[in-house]
């Protein structure tokens, strides 16, 4: 019934949303943020342990849509053991996919982050999958002053 | 409901027949924006064709033309919501404008430090925050009425916030985020009582039951062009005659004076004292056009109808395990909000626009009544005359399946 939508809404999607990886709180965390998505009320608090510029451990709290808990989920997973240069990276490589603004994006490059390039077909869904790495970027230029995608 | 034109009414509206991702359209988002019919679309095309030049201000036969036609469907507003004079109705961009213009004008000169505002827990942030820019402003101090969980206003508790320190009471006629009806009549004669203006938010009332201001006796009504069949960009405010020539205007500019001279202007009588500037002319004109196409079908018919719509969906939504309405007021308008476990509005909203299917995910503007029942958002279908009980069954069975591939 709803073919249109495989793209947006993958198997990958359905299982993060179910069962969200690093779904707890850090108690020791080095960053906390908090990002806020006024037009849907989507809330989430994203939590780093670092060991030096490394991200040791990434976790968050909060609810929100599929397709934002999906792209946190998928974030906390994929940026442990990065470096923070590594992790602003993905975020920009991330940012041109789900905005569609690069024609030619490196889907490799992303890994398991590429299930999210369907949003670029729906705009009025796109601030819900970079919702956590707008929070990301705001923990590690060390804002603590809540993110909000407006 | 045998006698309701339904066939009719959907073949005037040009867009029901649009196809959206290659279904057909089943337009649930008219709390939002209703869509509009023919006699509307036409009006304005011919308003731009051979009416059009500015109004109130040439002597040339389209000025003239032009304001003859602004100012009859002032007329027809006054005469749809019962006004005792056409200089009780002020055009302004919408009800956001219209409750700030009541904010910023009567408000500024009759609200002062230590006063009280009494406004519910179920407003539109448009009912809140105007007034609590004025409370800033001022020092004034906004009471908020509670409300039950069916989102219903507890009345007993709305009447023991009045006092005499009250000088407004701004109440939503019917709630967007939960289609609660509010016991205007009740409200306004508390407040009467006591000497307290009303102001009534009537936004998503206007388009689903007549209004009477006369028989309400509400000091202000305010609503919104879009919601009621017409164009976006107008609305009006209402005002009791004796208030609104006591409030200072809103704007300075052209239309509303009498003379300028740099040491000192006079201001033009009511209603166009609060109308500064060229307004949106067109849209006044769809306005009246719209008012006409409605009171061809009749508003009591109109509710007639809506209200079985909304007795059919609410059944068959309760039907629907995992689904869980919010808003369940005794008297309520056509709107249905509801939350399903697990699955986020927003996801829904994107479900069921793949099926052609439009309804509203979000806060609607209403972000303290989301917190009341500690959601972040609802999902919301809000029904229009020209919807259909098989549009109603689309919805559900749209529902019923999106809810089997969250799993
Ligand atoms: C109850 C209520 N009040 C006020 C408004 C604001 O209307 P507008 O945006 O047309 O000014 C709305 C519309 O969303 C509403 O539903």
């Amino acid at each position: 019934m709803f073919e249109d939508l495989r793209d947006l809404y993958q198997e990958v999607i359905f299982d993060h949303n179910r069962n969200p990886r690093n779904f707890r709180i850090i108690e020791n965390a080095d960053r906390k943020v908090d990002g806020f998505n006024p037009l849907c009320g989507d809330r989430l608090t994203l939590y780093l342990k670092m060991d030096g510029d490394r991200i040791a451990d990434a976790s968050f709290q909060g609810s929100g849509c599929a397709i934002s808990t999906a792209s946190v989920s998928l974030m906390t997973e994929i940026i442990k053991d990065k470096t923070e240069a590594e992790a602003e990276a993905l975020f920009k490589t991330f940012h041109e996919m789900t905005t569609g603004k690069s024609e030619d994006i490196q889907l490799e490059a992303v890994g398991k982050l590429a299930v999210l390039a369907g949003v670029r077909e729906y705009p009025a869904r796109v601030k819900c999958a970079t919702l956590a790495w707008h929070t990301l970027d705001a923990a590690l230029k060390n804002q603590h002053e809540a993110v909000s995608t407006e | 409901m045998t006698t309701f034109p339904i066939d009719k009414i959907r073949a005037d509206f040009p867009i029901l027949s649009e196809k959206i991702r290659g279904k057909d359209l089943v337009y649930l988002d008219n709390a939002a924006s209703c869509q509009k019919p023919e006699a509307v679309i036409e009006c304005m095309n011919h308003v731009y064709r051979h009416d059009y030049a500015n109004i109130h201000r040439g002597v040339h036969t389209l000025s003239v033309r032009s304001t003859d036609k602004y100012e009859a469907a002032r007329d027809k507003v006054r005469a749809f919501i019962n006004a005792a004079s056409v200089k009780e109705i002020i055009f302004v961009r919408g009800t956001t404008e219209a409750i700030n213009l009541v904010a910023q004008t009567y408000g500024k000169a009759n609200i002062k430090a230590g006063d009280e505002i009494v406004i519910t827990a179920m407003e539109h942030h448009s009912n809140i925050v105007p007034w609590q820019m004025l409370c800033e402003q001022t020092g004034a101090v906004l009471k908020v009425a509670p409300m039950n969980q069916q989102g219903e206003l507890i009345y007993d508790a709305f009447e023991t916030l009045l006092n005499n320190k009250t000088k407004l009471v701004a109440v939503v006629h019917m709630s967007n985020a939960l289609g609660t009806i509010n016991p205007v009549k009740k409200i306004i004669d508390a407040a009467h009582a006591l000497n307290i203006p009303v102001l009534l938010d009537g936004a998503q009332a206007i388009p689903h039951m007549p209004v009477d201001v006369q028989e309400l006796n509400c000091d202000f009504y305010v609503f919104s062009g879009h919601k009621l069949y017409g164009p976006s960009g107008i609305g009006v405010l209402y005002g009791k005659q004796a208030l609104l020539e006591a409030m200072p205007p809103y704007q300075g500019g052209g239309d509303m004076i009498r003379t300028v001279t740099f040491e000192k202007s006079t201001y033009a009588g009511l209603p166009h004292k609060f109308e500064a500037g060229t307004p949106a002319i067109a849209e006044v004109i769809g306005l009246g056009a719209a008012i006409d196409y409605l009171n061809d079908i009749g508003m009591t018919n109109i509710a007639a109808y809506e209200a079985e719509l909304l007795d059919y969906a609410t059944e068959q939504a309760k039907q629907i395990d995992g689904l869980k309405l919010i808003g369940e007021a005794q008297e309520k308008g056509a709107i249905l909000s509801f939350i399903l476990n697990k699955i986020h509005p927003h996801d829904i909203g994107t479900m069921l626009d793949s099926l052609g299917i439009a309804i509203r995910g979000g806060h609607h503007c209403a972000m303290p009544v989301m917190e009341f029942y500690g959601v972040p958002a609802t999902a919301r279908a809000s029904f229009a005359m020209y919807n259909t009980k098989q549009e109603i069954d689309v919805l559900m069975e749209g529902i019923k399946s999106l809810i089997k591939v969250f799993g």
